[in-house]
Protein backbone atom coordinates (compact mmCIF):
# COMPACT_ATOMS: atom_id res chain seq x y z
CA UNK A 1 0.00 0.00 0.00
CA UNK A 2 2.50 2.62 0.70
CA UNK A 3 4.43 1.44 -2.55
CA UNK A 4 0.95 2.64 -4.24
CA UNK A 5 1.04 6.36 -2.66
CA UNK A 6 5.19 6.18 -3.44
CA UNK A 7 4.38 5.58 -6.82
CA UNK A 8 1.27 8.07 -7.10
CA UNK A 9 3.45 10.66 -5.75
CA UNK A 10 6.58 10.31 -7.60
CA UNK A 11 4.63 9.85 -10.70
CA UNK A 12 2.70 12.89 -10.16
CA UNK A 13 6.14 14.96 -9.38
CA UNK A 14 7.53 13.62 -12.59
CA UNK A 15 5.02 14.61 -14.64
CA UNK A 16 5.18 18.44 -13.02
CA UNK A 17 8.76 18.32 -13.90
CA UNK A 18 8.21 17.69 -17.54
CA UNK A 19 5.66 20.19 -17.73
CA UNK A 20 8.01 22.92 -16.15
CA UNK A 21 10.73 21.44 -18.75
CA UNK A 22 8.19 22.66 -21.65
CA UNK A 23 6.50 25.56 -20.10
CA UNK A 24 10.58 27.00 -20.07
CA UNK A 25 10.87 25.92 -23.61
CA UNK A 26 7.81 28.04 -24.87
CA UNK A 27 9.15 31.12 -23.19
CA UNK A 28 12.53 30.66 -24.34
CA UNK A 29 13.53 32.30 -27.81
CA UNK A 30 13.19 30.83 -31.04
CA UNK A 31 15.96 28.60 -32.17
CA UNK A 32 14.93 27.32 -35.82
CA UNK A 33 16.64 29.75 -38.41
CA UNK A 34 13.90 31.01 -41.00
CA UNK A 35 15.66 29.74 -43.75
CA UNK A 36 15.00 31.38 -47.16
CA UNK A 37 14.95 34.75 -45.02
CA UNK A 38 17.78 34.15 -43.21
CA UNK A 39 21.14 32.15 -44.65
CA UNK A 40 23.04 30.69 -42.42
CA UNK A 41 26.96 31.50 -41.95
CA UNK A 42 28.91 28.82 -44.09
CA UNK A 43 32.15 27.74 -41.93
CA UNK A 44 35.56 27.59 -42.92
CA UNK A 45 35.82 23.71 -43.48
CA UNK A 46 32.58 23.31 -44.98
CA UNK A 47 32.50 20.85 -47.99
CA UNK A 48 30.44 21.53 -50.96
CA UNK A 49 31.30 20.62 -54.71
CA UNK A 50 35.11 21.69 -55.15
CA UNK A 51 35.79 23.86 -57.40
CA UNK A 52 39.18 25.49 -59.26
CA UNK A 53 41.34 27.82 -57.15
CA UNK A 54 42.82 31.23 -59.38
CA UNK A 55 45.74 32.19 -59.15
CA UNK A 56 47.27 35.80 -58.84
CA UNK A 57 46.40 36.73 -62.47
CA UNK A 58 43.06 35.05 -61.97
CA UNK A 59 44.00 31.94 -64.31
CA UNK A 60 43.47 28.63 -62.67
CA UNK A 61 46.59 26.98 -60.85
CA UNK A 62 45.54 23.31 -62.04
CA UNK A 63 48.61 22.12 -64.37
CA UNK A 64 46.38 19.31 -65.68
CA UNK A 65 48.40 16.53 -63.68
CA UNK A 66 45.25 14.39 -63.65
CA UNK A 67 45.59 13.18 -59.97
CA UNK A 68 42.51 14.57 -59.01
CA UNK A 69 40.66 12.28 -61.60
CA UNK A 70 42.43 9.24 -60.39
CA UNK A 71 42.44 10.00 -56.91
CA UNK A 72 37.93 10.20 -57.67
CA UNK A 73 36.09 6.72 -56.26
CA UNK A 74 33.36 7.35 -58.14
CA UNK A 75 35.01 9.03 -61.70
CA UNK A 76 33.26 12.44 -61.66
CA UNK A 77 36.23 14.40 -62.27
CA UNK A 78 37.28 14.33 -65.88
CA UNK A 79 40.51 16.80 -66.46
CA UNK A 80 42.14 17.87 -70.16
CA UNK A 81 45.36 19.50 -70.31
CA UNK A 82 47.19 20.95 -73.31
CA UNK A 83 50.78 23.13 -73.99
CA UNK A 84 51.10 26.02 -72.63
CA UNK A 85 50.83 28.92 -75.33
CA UNK A 86 53.56 31.02 -74.15
CA UNK A 87 55.58 27.96 -75.05
CA UNK A 88 56.91 27.35 -71.31
CA UNK A 89 56.81 24.28 -69.33
CA UNK A 90 53.85 21.73 -68.45
CA UNK A 91 50.30 22.27 -69.48
CA UNK A 92 47.55 24.40 -68.50
CA UNK A 93 44.01 22.68 -67.63
CA UNK A 94 41.45 23.27 -71.12
CA UNK A 95 38.65 21.14 -69.91
CA UNK A 96 37.43 20.05 -66.35
CA UNK A 97 34.16 18.83 -65.61
CA UNK A 98 33.02 17.35 -62.37
CA UNK A 99 29.88 15.18 -62.38
CA UNK A 100 28.44 16.43 -59.15
CA UNK A 101 25.19 13.56 -59.31
CA UNK A 102 28.44 10.55 -58.32
CA UNK A 103 30.29 13.01 -56.10
CA UNK A 104 30.09 11.92 -52.27
CA UNK A 105 32.00 14.93 -51.18
CA UNK A 106 35.30 12.12 -50.09
CA UNK A 107 37.15 15.29 -50.64
CA UNK A 108 40.35 12.52 -52.27
CA UNK A 109 40.49 14.90 -55.00
CA UNK A 110 41.58 18.03 -52.88
CA UNK A 111 43.84 15.50 -50.65
CA UNK A 112 45.80 14.52 -54.27
CA UNK A 113 46.20 17.24 -55.43
CA UNK A 114 49.82 19.07 -55.17
CA UNK A 115 49.39 22.62 -56.37
CA UNK A 116 46.85 23.60 -53.85
CA UNK A 117 44.37 23.92 -57.49
CA UNK A 118 41.06 23.01 -55.97
CA UNK A 119 39.07 23.58 -53.27
CA UNK A 120 35.75 22.94 -52.01
CA UNK A 121 33.29 25.69 -52.41
CA UNK A 122 30.65 26.69 -50.11
CA UNK A 123 27.47 26.06 -52.39
CA UNK A 124 24.75 24.88 -50.85
CA UNK A 125 21.44 26.14 -52.82
CA UNK A 126 21.55 23.19 -54.93
CA UNK A 127 18.11 21.82 -56.16
CA UNK A 128 17.24 21.16 -59.53
CA UNK A 129 15.03 18.99 -61.21
CA UNK A 130 17.28 18.28 -64.06
CA UNK A 131 20.28 15.78 -63.78
CA UNK A 132 22.20 17.83 -65.84
CA UNK A 133 22.47 20.31 -63.74
CA UNK A 134 24.69 18.76 -61.59
CA UNK A 135 27.28 18.67 -64.29
CA UNK A 136 29.57 21.44 -63.69
CA UNK A 137 32.21 22.79 -66.21
CA UNK A 138 34.50 24.04 -63.86
CA UNK A 139 37.23 26.25 -65.60
CA UNK A 140 33.80 28.06 -67.41
CA UNK A 141 32.96 28.31 -63.54
CA UNK A 142 36.25 29.93 -62.87
CA UNK A 143 35.89 32.41 -65.67
CA UNK A 144 32.66 33.71 -65.04
CA UNK A 145 33.13 33.92 -61.26
CA UNK A 146 36.65 35.92 -62.38
CA UNK A 147 34.59 38.18 -65.18
CA UNK B 1 -35.84 41.43 -27.31
CA UNK B 2 -38.24 38.51 -28.03
CA UNK B 3 -38.05 35.06 -26.99
CA UNK B 4 -37.40 33.74 -30.63
CA UNK B 5 -35.06 36.60 -31.73
CA UNK B 6 -33.03 36.06 -28.57
CA UNK B 7 -32.79 32.10 -28.96
CA UNK B 8 -31.67 32.69 -33.19
CA UNK B 9 -28.93 35.12 -31.98
CA UNK B 10 -28.03 33.01 -29.33
CA UNK B 11 -28.07 30.02 -32.35
CA UNK B 12 -25.86 32.11 -34.82
CA UNK B 13 -23.83 33.25 -31.45
CA UNK B 14 -23.22 29.73 -30.41
CA UNK B 15 -22.33 28.33 -34.05
CA UNK B 16 -19.96 30.87 -34.78
CA UNK B 17 -18.41 30.44 -31.21
CA UNK B 18 -17.87 26.71 -31.80
CA UNK B 19 -16.78 27.29 -35.53
CA UNK B 20 -14.34 30.06 -35.10
CA UNK B 21 -13.05 28.23 -31.93
CA UNK B 22 -12.56 25.14 -33.48
CA UNK B 23 -10.90 26.48 -35.96
CA UNK B 24 -8.74 28.83 -34.25
CA UNK B 25 -7.41 26.50 -31.95
CA UNK B 26 -6.09 24.28 -34.43
CA UNK B 27 -3.76 27.62 -34.94
CA UNK B 28 -3.30 27.93 -31.50
CA UNK B 29 -1.90 24.18 -31.05
CA UNK B 30 0.37 23.90 -33.90
CA UNK B 31 1.59 28.08 -32.64
CA UNK B 32 1.50 26.20 -29.27
CA UNK B 33 3.22 23.14 -30.52
CA UNK B 34 5.94 25.03 -32.28
CA UNK B 35 6.88 27.26 -29.34
CA UNK B 36 6.83 24.25 -27.10
CA UNK B 37 9.91 23.19 -29.42
CA UNK B 38 11.38 26.87 -29.68
CA UNK B 39 10.01 26.46 -33.45
CA UNK B 40 8.14 29.28 -34.48
CA UNK B 41 5.08 27.46 -36.19
CA UNK B 42 2.75 28.90 -38.98
CA UNK B 43 4.02 32.30 -39.53
CA UNK B 44 3.71 31.94 -43.70
CA UNK B 45 -0.14 32.91 -44.30
CA UNK B 46 -0.92 36.35 -42.85
CA UNK B 47 0.59 37.77 -40.34
CA UNK B 48 1.69 35.17 -37.24
CA UNK B 49 0.04 32.86 -39.84
CA UNK B 50 -3.50 33.92 -38.23
CA UNK B 51 -5.39 33.03 -41.80
CA UNK B 52 -3.66 29.83 -41.58
CA UNK B 53 -7.05 28.01 -40.06
CA UNK B 54 -8.77 30.01 -43.51
CA UNK B 55 -6.60 28.68 -45.70
CA UNK B 56 -6.44 24.25 -43.99
CA UNK B 57 -10.61 25.25 -44.59
CA UNK B 58 -10.62 26.22 -47.92
CA UNK B 59 -8.22 22.97 -48.52
CA UNK B 60 -10.20 20.91 -47.09
CA UNK B 61 -13.52 21.89 -48.58
CA UNK B 62 -11.94 21.71 -52.18
CA UNK B 63 -11.41 17.91 -51.79
CA UNK B 64 -13.39 15.12 -52.32
CA UNK B 65 -15.63 13.33 -50.11
CA UNK B 66 -14.51 9.49 -50.43
CA UNK B 67 -17.05 7.03 -48.94
CA UNK B 68 -14.94 3.80 -49.46
CA UNK B 69 -15.58 0.41 -51.34
CA UNK B 70 -17.82 -1.83 -48.73
CA UNK B 71 -18.12 0.83 -46.55
CA UNK B 72 -21.28 1.64 -44.72
CA UNK B 73 -22.10 5.22 -46.53
CA UNK B 74 -24.89 5.83 -43.56
CA UNK B 75 -23.15 5.66 -40.88
CA UNK B 76 -19.84 6.79 -42.90
CA UNK B 77 -21.38 10.36 -42.92
CA UNK B 78 -23.52 10.56 -39.90
CA UNK B 79 -20.20 9.87 -37.79
CA UNK B 80 -18.30 13.46 -38.06
CA UNK B 81 -22.18 15.02 -37.44
CA UNK B 82 -22.47 12.93 -34.31
CA UNK B 83 -19.40 14.25 -33.10
CA UNK B 84 -19.82 17.82 -33.84
CA UNK B 85 -23.52 18.43 -32.80
CA UNK B 86 -23.63 17.52 -29.60
CA UNK B 87 -20.52 19.92 -28.69
CA UNK B 88 -22.65 22.58 -30.14
CA UNK B 89 -26.25 21.51 -28.18
CA UNK B 90 -23.59 21.53 -24.71
CA UNK B 91 -23.34 25.02 -25.34
CA UNK B 92 -26.88 25.69 -25.31
CA UNK B 93 -26.85 25.92 -21.30
CA UNK B 94 -23.45 27.36 -20.57
CA UNK B 95 -23.61 30.14 -18.89
CA UNK B 96 -20.81 32.64 -20.21
CA UNK B 97 -21.72 35.64 -17.97
CA UNK B 98 -24.50 37.04 -16.17
CA UNK B 99 -27.22 36.81 -18.27
CA UNK B 100 -25.22 35.00 -21.11
CA UNK B 101 -27.06 31.75 -21.31
CA UNK B 102 -28.93 30.33 -24.34
CA UNK B 103 -31.05 28.77 -21.78
CA UNK B 104 -31.13 28.04 -18.45
CA UNK B 105 -32.10 24.23 -17.72
CA UNK B 106 -31.95 23.13 -14.31
CA UNK B 107 -30.34 19.08 -15.03
CA UNK B 108 -27.96 21.63 -17.46
CA UNK B 109 -24.97 19.96 -16.36
CA UNK B 110 -27.03 16.45 -16.39
CA UNK B 111 -27.42 17.45 -20.03
CA UNK B 112 -23.66 18.38 -20.79
CA UNK B 113 -22.94 14.72 -19.83
CA UNK B 114 -25.33 13.19 -21.51
CA UNK B 115 -24.40 14.88 -24.85
CA UNK B 116 -20.63 14.78 -24.33
CA UNK B 117 -21.19 10.49 -24.26
CA UNK B 118 -22.57 10.78 -27.82
CA UNK B 119 -19.67 12.09 -28.89
CA UNK B 120 -17.96 8.85 -28.55
CA UNK B 121 -20.38 7.04 -30.32
CA UNK B 122 -19.71 9.30 -33.29
CA UNK B 123 -16.04 8.13 -33.05
CA UNK B 124 -16.90 4.49 -32.74
CA UNK B 125 -19.64 4.77 -35.93
CA UNK B 126 -17.28 6.42 -37.90
CA UNK B 127 -14.57 3.87 -37.21
CA UNK B 128 -16.64 1.03 -37.55
CA UNK B 129 -18.99 2.27 -40.71
CA UNK B 130 -15.28 3.36 -42.38
CA UNK B 131 -14.57 -0.73 -43.08
CA UNK B 132 -11.11 -0.22 -41.70
CA UNK B 133 -8.95 -2.18 -40.00
CA UNK B 134 -7.66 0.52 -38.15
CA UNK B 135 -10.59 1.94 -37.78
CA UNK B 136 -12.59 -0.91 -35.98
CA UNK B 137 -9.12 -1.24 -33.50
CA UNK B 138 -9.85 2.43 -32.92
CA UNK B 139 -13.51 2.50 -32.25
CA UNK B 140 -13.17 -0.25 -29.50
CA UNK B 141 -10.27 1.41 -27.78
CA UNK B 142 -12.78 4.83 -27.87
CA UNK B 143 -15.53 2.54 -26.01
CA UNK B 144 -12.76 1.12 -23.33
CA UNK B 145 -11.36 4.08 -22.74
CA UNK B 146 -14.22 6.35 -22.26
CA UNK B 147 -15.93 3.90 -20.08
CA UNK B 148 -13.19 3.36 -17.77
CA UNK B 149 -12.65 7.62 -17.85
CA UNK B 150 -16.32 8.38 -17.21
CA UNK B 151 -16.59 6.36 -14.10
CA UNK B 152 -14.03 8.74 -12.31
CA UNK B 153 -15.10 11.86 -13.90
CA UNK B 154 -18.73 11.21 -12.93
CA UNK B 155 -17.59 10.33 -9.30
CA UNK B 156 -16.18 14.09 -9.52
CA UNK B 157 -18.75 15.78 -10.64
CA UNK B 158 -21.60 14.17 -8.29
CA UNK B 159 -19.28 15.47 -5.84
CA UNK B 160 -19.24 18.85 -7.06
CA UNK B 161 -23.39 17.83 -7.25
CA UNK B 162 -23.79 16.94 -3.46
CA UNK B 163 -21.58 20.41 -2.63
CA UNK B 164 -23.65 22.81 -4.55
CA UNK B 165 -26.77 20.70 -4.44
CA UNK B 166 -28.02 21.49 -8.20
CA UNK B 167 -27.41 20.24 -11.88
CA UNK B 168 -28.11 23.95 -12.71
CA UNK B 169 -25.00 25.62 -14.02
CA UNK B 170 -25.67 29.12 -13.51
CA UNK B 171 -26.90 28.34 -10.12
CA UNK B 172 -23.24 26.62 -9.31
CA UNK B 173 -21.60 29.72 -10.71
CA UNK B 174 -23.52 31.68 -8.67
CA UNK B 175 -22.63 30.10 -5.20
CA UNK B 176 -18.75 30.78 -6.23
CA UNK B 177 -19.16 34.27 -6.57
CA UNK B 178 -17.07 36.88 -4.12
CA UNK B 179 -13.26 35.98 -5.42
CA UNK B 180 -11.07 32.85 -5.62
CA UNK B 181 -10.93 31.23 -2.27
CA UNK B 182 -15.19 30.53 -2.63
CA UNK B 183 -14.42 28.75 -5.86
CA UNK B 184 -15.10 25.03 -5.48
CA UNK B 185 -11.63 24.03 -6.45
CA UNK B 186 -10.47 25.73 -2.90
CA UNK B 187 -13.79 24.96 -0.91
CA UNK B 188 -11.43 22.74 1.25
CA UNK B 189 -14.37 22.91 4.02
CA UNK B 190 -16.63 20.60 2.03
CA UNK B 191 -13.53 18.39 1.27
CA UNK B 192 -9.66 18.41 1.39
CA UNK B 193 -9.36 17.05 -1.48
CA UNK B 194 -11.21 19.60 -3.86
CA UNK B 195 -7.95 20.68 -5.55
CA UNK B 196 -7.25 16.60 -5.92
CA UNK B 197 -10.71 16.35 -7.27
CA UNK B 198 -10.25 18.97 -10.43
CA UNK B 199 -7.01 17.63 -11.43
CA UNK B 200 -9.03 14.03 -11.63
CA UNK B 201 -11.33 16.31 -13.71
CA UNK B 202 -8.97 17.45 -16.01
CA UNK B 203 -7.08 14.45 -16.68
CA UNK B 204 -10.19 12.69 -17.51
CA UNK B 205 -11.48 15.33 -19.25
CA UNK B 206 -8.52 15.05 -21.46
CA UNK B 207 -9.46 11.57 -21.75
CA UNK B 208 -13.20 12.04 -22.66
CA UNK B 209 -11.97 14.22 -25.73
CA UNK B 210 -8.95 11.89 -26.65
CA UNK B 211 -6.58 14.74 -26.51
CA UNK B 212 -3.16 13.47 -26.08
CA UNK B 213 -1.34 11.80 -24.28
CA UNK B 214 -4.84 9.94 -23.87
CA UNK B 215 -5.23 9.64 -27.79
CA UNK B 216 -5.61 6.03 -28.24
CA UNK B 217 -8.43 6.26 -30.85
CA UNK B 218 -5.96 8.35 -33.53
CA UNK B 219 -2.46 7.01 -31.76
CA UNK B 220 -0.72 8.14 -35.32
CA UNK B 221 2.51 5.42 -34.73
CA UNK B 222 0.18 2.82 -34.44
CA UNK B 223 -3.07 3.51 -35.86
CA UNK B 224 -2.34 5.83 -38.89
CA UNK B 225 -5.52 8.19 -37.80
CA UNK B 226 -7.71 5.72 -36.25
CA UNK B 227 -11.26 6.45 -36.85
CA UNK B 228 -10.37 9.03 -39.11
CA UNK B 229 -8.06 6.75 -41.51
CA UNK B 230 -10.71 6.67 -44.97
CA UNK B 231 -12.03 10.51 -44.34
CA UNK B 232 -11.01 13.09 -46.69
CA UNK B 233 -11.83 16.30 -47.00
CA UNK B 234 -14.34 18.08 -44.31
CA UNK B 235 -15.54 15.05 -43.27
CA UNK B 236 -12.13 14.71 -41.57
CA UNK B 237 -12.34 18.97 -41.07
CA UNK B 238 -16.18 18.23 -38.82
CA UNK B 239 -14.22 15.45 -36.84
CA UNK B 240 -10.96 17.40 -36.25
CA UNK B 241 -13.51 20.66 -35.51
CA UNK B 242 -16.04 18.42 -33.22
CA UNK B 243 -13.13 17.36 -31.57
CA UNK B 244 -11.85 21.20 -30.37
CA UNK B 245 -15.41 22.06 -29.78
CA UNK B 246 -15.50 19.12 -27.42
CA UNK B 247 -12.18 20.49 -25.61
CA UNK B 248 -14.13 23.75 -25.43
CA UNK B 249 -16.95 22.34 -23.90
CA UNK B 250 -14.52 20.26 -21.55
CA UNK B 251 -13.01 23.84 -20.46
CA UNK B 252 -16.21 25.60 -20.03
CA UNK B 253 -17.74 23.03 -17.56
CA UNK B 254 -14.48 22.89 -15.70
CA UNK B 255 -14.21 26.54 -15.54
CA UNK B 256 -18.36 26.77 -14.16
CA UNK B 257 -17.29 23.35 -11.85
CA UNK B 258 -14.35 24.58 -10.28
CA UNK B 259 -13.09 28.24 -11.05
CA UNK B 260 -16.02 30.15 -10.42
CA UNK B 261 -17.37 30.79 -14.34
CA UNK B 262 -16.96 34.25 -14.62
CA UNK B 263 -16.39 35.04 -11.26
CA UNK B 264 -13.31 37.16 -10.98
CA UNK B 265 -10.63 36.21 -8.75
CA UNK B 266 -10.09 39.56 -6.90
CA UNK B 267 -13.49 41.18 -7.44
CA UNK B 268 -12.43 43.91 -10.10
CA UNK B 269 -14.01 44.22 -13.47
CA UNK B 270 -16.70 41.68 -13.70
CA UNK B 271 -17.82 40.60 -16.92
CA UNK B 272 -17.38 37.47 -19.62
CA UNK B 273 -13.68 38.07 -20.30
CA UNK B 274 -13.24 36.50 -16.76
CA UNK B 275 -15.31 33.13 -17.91
CA UNK B 276 -12.98 33.78 -21.52
CA UNK B 277 -9.82 33.76 -19.71
CA UNK B 278 -10.07 30.95 -17.69
CA UNK B 279 -11.40 28.65 -19.99
CA UNK B 280 -8.21 29.22 -22.36
CA UNK B 281 -6.08 28.97 -19.85
CA UNK B 282 -7.34 25.55 -19.17
CA UNK B 283 -7.07 24.92 -23.12
CA UNK B 284 -3.98 26.05 -22.79
CA UNK B 285 -2.71 23.77 -20.12
CA UNK B 286 -4.67 20.82 -22.49
CA UNK B 287 -2.07 22.15 -25.40
CA UNK B 288 0.45 22.06 -22.99
CA UNK B 289 -0.08 18.75 -21.71
CA UNK B 290 -0.27 17.49 -25.21
CA UNK B 291 3.26 18.86 -26.04
CA UNK B 292 4.55 17.34 -23.11
CA UNK B 293 3.96 13.75 -22.70
CA UNK B 294 4.33 11.02 -24.93
CA UNK B 295 1.27 8.61 -25.44
CA UNK B 296 0.52 6.32 -22.91
CA UNK B 297 0.71 2.31 -23.71
CA UNK B 298 -3.07 1.05 -23.71
CA UNK B 299 -2.79 -0.94 -20.34
CA UNK B 300 -1.24 2.22 -18.66
CA UNK B 301 -4.33 4.43 -20.02
CA UNK B 302 -7.13 1.96 -18.16
CA UNK B 303 -4.59 1.26 -15.19
CA UNK B 304 -4.38 4.87 -14.46
CA UNK B 305 -8.32 4.99 -14.42
CA UNK B 306 -9.26 1.68 -12.58
CA UNK B 307 -6.36 1.90 -10.08
CA UNK B 308 -5.84 5.74 -9.58
CA UNK B 309 -8.48 7.88 -10.86
CA UNK B 310 -11.59 5.71 -9.74
CA UNK B 311 -10.30 4.88 -5.82
CA UNK B 312 -9.48 8.38 -5.40
CA UNK B 313 -12.90 9.89 -6.66
CA UNK B 314 -14.88 7.21 -4.67
CA UNK B 315 -12.09 8.34 -1.63
CA UNK B 316 -13.20 11.95 -2.07
CA UNK B 317 -17.11 11.11 -2.51
CA UNK B 318 -17.50 9.47 0.34
CA UNK B 319 -14.91 11.92 2.49
CA UNK B 320 -17.01 14.90 1.35
CA UNK B 321 -20.26 12.96 1.60
CA UNK B 322 -19.32 12.27 5.61
CA UNK B 323 -18.18 15.70 6.05
CA UNK B 324 -21.61 16.73 4.29
CA UNK B 325 -23.28 14.67 6.73
CA UNK B 326 -21.19 15.85 10.01
CA UNK B 327 -21.06 19.87 9.55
Amino acid sequence: MSGYFKELFTGTKSLAVGMGVTIRAFFSPVVTMQYPYETPKIPERFRGHIELVADDEGKPKCVACGMCQRACPSGCITVKGKKREDGGKGKVVSFYRLDFTKCSLCGQCVESCKFDAITFSKEYNLASTRKEDFIYDLLKRLQEKNS
Amino acid sequence: MSEPGRLLAFLIGIIAFAALNAAYLVWVERKGAGHFQRRIGPKEVGPYGLLQPIADGIKLMTKQLIVPEGADAVLFKMAPIMVMVPAIVSFVTIPFAEGLQARNINIGLLMIFAFASVAVLGILIGGWGSRNKYGVISAARVVSQNIAYEVPMLLTVITVVMITRTFDLNAIVNQQMGGFWHWNVFRLTASPLMPVAFLIFFVCMLAETNRAPFDMAEAESELIAGAFTEYSGMGFGVFFMGEYANIVIGACVATILFLGGWDCPLGFLPGVHWFLIKMYLIIFTVVWVRWTFVRTQFYNLLNLSWKILIPISMFNLILTSALLKVF
